[in-house]
């Protein structure tokens, strides 16, 4: 499997991100700066890393998602390469139009930096494949914007077409309907708040997100 | 020429910065305030003639996220 990771000026997850994606495909991601305008060719996931790109100007992820790159991004997801966004990645990701829906301020006012329980709401998609239809996952979250909303009808789709990848087992941040990871129509796209990458080796404490990676890899290579 | 852009939540969002100044300004001791509700004021200045439809679509484009804001428009001189 082929990745690459963009990087924003404020980027601070893009080399967890990397070494997360070698760990598991055995091959280095290309790292693409937020000026580049093209994907190179053969790459299977891209993936936007949380950090606080351009500082989180006028709101998390609105800069980012006019960046050159992000139109690169939004053409090769169109085409069907797999995207993954996580934490500032995931508000890129909305404020790109690539899924619906809004990250907003923590209920709770305060930033939330811990390890969260999550269910495994959908485990079809390419990127949920090696855990368990309603497994119990641990990730860590470290966010300020991760407070998702949608209106209803939005909810009641997302829910409907089995696009809820993740849901908080435990009140995080306020999110409608403790949703924490969705899926775009196309089952190509993924956004979350917690950080999968940051659970990958024993010195993390917690391999969960391990299985994400690797499944990507399986399913990416089994259909290349 | 200038414009002045306010960009607010939609009724019905959460607005937790909203909340929490409502908290502080009762813990000042003020009482009587029903609700608070925060937004941003974007300032533009804008070449001569710039089109009603351009300063629009600045908006809708960049400056609000219309998911869960709106925004309105003040043309000054």
């Amino acid at each position: 499997m082929k990745s690459a990771v963009i990087t924003f000026p404020g980027s601070n997850c893009d080399r967890d991100m990397a070494t997360a994606l070698e760990l598991a495909s055995g091959v280095k991601p290309v790292m693409l700066w937020h000026r580049e305008t093209e994907i190179p060719a053969g790459i299977d996931l891209i993936a936007v890393p949380g950090g606080f790109s351009y500082g989180d100007y006028l709101r998390s992820g609105a800069m980012a998602s006019r960046s050159p790159v992000m139109a690169a991004v939004r053409e090769a997801a169109a085409r069907g390469v797999y995207v993954l966004g996580v934490c500032n990645g995931f508000q890129v990701l909305t404020e790109s139009g690539l899924l619906p829906g809004a990250l907003m301020r923590n209920a709770g006012i305060h930033f939330v930096c811990r390890d969260v329980k999550l269910t495994v709401e959908n485990s079809r998609s390419a990127f949920t494949s090696l855990y368990a239809q309603g497994e119990q996952v641990v990730f860590p979250v470290a966010h300020h914007d991760g407070n998702f909303f949608a209106d209803d009808a939005t909810l009641d789709r997302l829910e409907g077409e089995g696009r809820v990848a993740f849901r908080y087992a435990e009140q995080v941040n306020g999110s409608a309907r403790n949703i924490a990871g969705i899926l775009n129509d196309g089952g190509n796209v993924l956004g979350m708040m917690p950080h999968p990458e940051r659970a990958v080796e024993d010195a993390h404490g917690n391999t969960d997100g391990a299985r994400m990676f690797r499944g990507l890899v399986e399913g990416l290579m089994a259909a290349a | 020429m200038k414009a002045r852009v306010f960009v607010t939540l939609k009724g019905g969002v959460l607005d937790p910065q909203g909340k929490a100044i409502h908290h502080a300004l009762e813990g000042l001791g003020f009482s009587g305030v029903n609700d608070v509700r925060a937004g941003k004021l974007i300032e533009l200045d804008l070449a001569d003639g710039t089109s009603d439809a351009d300063i629009d679509a600045m908006c809708s484009k960049l400056l609000a996220n219309t998911v869960i804001e709106n925004y309105r428009i003040e043309k000054i001189g």
